[in-house]
């Protein structure tokens, strides 16, 4: 998906020398291009992601439109009171890409997981939230977050995803996407995790399970309409993020569900507030916490009496 | 530089350093110290060095100007009213219940605020962001950033420090409101950063050292700076915490914190008259 979401920066900065794209010295086989043809708009600023941070501010407060790109927990963790009181305090035109949501650079190690990330961002006002699940909704949510003039945070996974969603989907920022209808039970997913929940809902088929698919790519503005909706049609609704469970796709459901007087089943599926003490390609540490298919079938199953 | 103008200067910074004694005193706020510390820096810049328009506060071809040292606001908003970007008798609401003005800075809270600021580190790399994009776009505006002496504790700063001189910005001018203070001491025992100039000279900035209450050595500070090509600059002013008021400037610690009220209000009214 980076490199999906980098080309079109550089498509659309060929055309505007007021679009700026700021790296933290990452991003090897992917900006090459973007720097040899546009260095003036494509900018290394060094390991310094603060200072970046603070740049990239600057250069909005001039009217630029800067994208700001490097691993998750670099471009939100290491300068997040920079995002916070440079960017959305001024509430400025800054849309930090972020690469690596959850395992996708598994063997690397901890320090590059991003599990913590949704959390801390849906506590800032006005930050929009976008986690694509593969190149090609990722294009389409894209163009539209390419209107956008206020913060916004795009977590992506890695590169050479395929596509796996349907492409006739109606993409919507802030509202999410059916893919599936189904009574028995809802999922919804977001991320490049959306490929888990595909093949989950297959597995619950099988079992005579039908199962709602909702492609929950927004996660601020959570579709609240939708959520509510889905809260009268829907007895057994699960969430399922690479995330800690607490304060991403799950915690921003709860909390409309709970005010929504919805008394059915509700369980959120991510990663159950631990880092993982071994480690391997981004399916292997998935199943290790759980998120694998057959784990979360299980569970479901059991939740669903068979 | 004229007799007249020194003195009309200094009657300006007087001026300047009443309305702070007032708008703190009213609001029961805190940063008296570090205001009066930069009083005379603000008014060298604002009525004699900066390219700025007060009746078009985002006139496109002006100099920005970034108070870095938040803390120091009560400052920045009396200069901006005394130059006539807003009515003077509006500071009175200061920091007062539904004010717009913070105890820090906050932007547009006034015409001529351009960030909102109060944490620490943060102004330099704006101030940065804002120089690049005047030097894409040809412009010859100036970007100056006036940052404490403490403040530069803050690694952000030394991110920037070193980025600036990567990119070549020499429309960027820093000052450091040397007073050699910080919240809990003096720099000195608390976060000794001498070699201070040194620190700056290494990472390649054009340095220049002054005496940031002499209006005359400020100016001439600036006038070094404006022909320099090729790195930044920063212009380290030698200051004293609370200057102009004999009880702040010896006790620096207390007067980073407390407000004047009563008879110490009285007395520095009177010492600045």
């Amino acid at each position: 998906m980076r490199n999906t979401i980098v080309n079109l920066i550089y498509e659309t900065a060929k055309n505007n020398p007021d679009i700026y794209f700021l790296t933290g010295d990452l991003g090897y086989s992917v900006i090459e291009n973007f720097q040899k043809e546009l260095p003036k708009q494509c900018l290394n600023l060094g390991i310094a992601e603060q200072n970046m941070m603070g740049v990239a501010a600057g250069l909005a407060l001039e009217g630029k439109k800067v994208f700001v790109y490097s691993i998750v927990p670099f471009v939100t963790m290491r300068c997040f009171e920079q995002i916070r009181t440079d960017v959305v305090i001024h509430n400025l035109d800054v849309t930090i890409i972020g690469v690596g949501g959850g395992f996708a650079y598994g063997s690397l190690g901890p320090t590059h997981y991003a599990i913590e990330d949704i959390g801390i961002m849906r506590t800032l006002p006005n930050m929009k939230i976008i986690s694509p699940a593969d190149p090609f909704s990722a294009t389409q949510l894209f163009k539209q977050a390419l209107k956008n003039k206020g913060p916004c945070y795009i977590r992506l996974n890695r590169g050479g995803e395929p596509d796996f969603l349907p492409k006739t989907l109606k993409l919507e920022i802030g509202k999410g996407a059916v893919v599936k209808n189904g009574k028995s039970v809802c999922l919804i997913g977001t991320g490049r995790l959306m490929d888990t929940v595909l093949e989950l809902a297959d597995e619950l088929e099988k079992k005579k399970i039908s199962c709602e698919i909702i492609y929950m790519h927004t996660i601020k503005p959570i579709d609240k309409n939708l959520i509510f909706a889905l809260s009268k049609t829907h007895k057994n609704i699960f969430t399922l993020e690479e995330h800690n469970i607490i304060g991403g796709l799950g915690s921003a459901v709860a909390e409309v569900l709970a005010e929504t007087g919805y008394s059915g089943v509700f369980k959120r599926f991510g990663v159950f507030d631990i880092y993982p003490q071994k480690f391997g390609n981004q399916e292997y540490v998935r199943s290790l916490v759980g998120l694998s298919v057959k784990k979360v079938a299980n569970i479901i199953l059991k939740i669903y009496g068979k | 530089m004229e007799r007249n103008k020194k003195n009309s200067l200094e009657t300006i910074a007087k001026n300047i350093r009443l309305s702070i004694l007032d708008m703190i005193s009213n609001s029961g706020s805190s940063h008296i110290g570090a205001a009066f510390s930069i009083v005379d820096i603000l008014t060298a810049l604002y009525f004699k060095a900066l390219k700025i328009n007060p009746k078009n506060s985002n006139w496109e071809k002006r100099d920005r100007f970034i108070l870095s040292k938040g803390h120091g606001g009560a400052a920045l908003y009396a200069v901006l009213g005394h130059r006539g970007f807003f009515p003077k008798t509006d500071l009175i609401h200061y920091a007062e219940n539904g004010s717009a003005m913070a105890g820090h800075i906050v932007k547009d809270s006034v015409p001529g605020m351009e960030i909102t600021g109060g944490s620490l580190g943060h102004g330099l790399s704006l101030g940065l962001g804002m120089a690049l994009a005047l030097k894409r776009d040809k412009s010859f505006s100036k970007v100056f950033v006036l940052m404490g002496d403490g403040e530069c504790n803050e690694g952000s700063v030394w991110e920037a420090a070193m980025v600036a001189k990567q990119f070549k910005l020499d429309n960027l001018i820093v000052i450091i409101d040397r007073n050699r203070e910080q919240s809990l001491g003096s720099c000195e025992n608390i976060m000794d950063m001498e070699p201070f100039m040194g620190k700056w000279k290494a990472f390649g900035w054009h340095c220049v050292e002054t005496n940031g209450h002499d209006f005359e050595k400020l100016i001439s500070a600036f006038k070094k700076t404006k022909n320099v090509k090729g790195k930044p600059s920063v212009i380290i002013a030698n200051t004293t915490k609370g200057k102009g008021v004999s009880y702040m400037e010896q006790n620096p610690l207390a007067w980073h914190y407390k407000t004047p009220r009563g008879d110490l209000y009285l007395q520095a009214k009177k010492e600045l008259s």
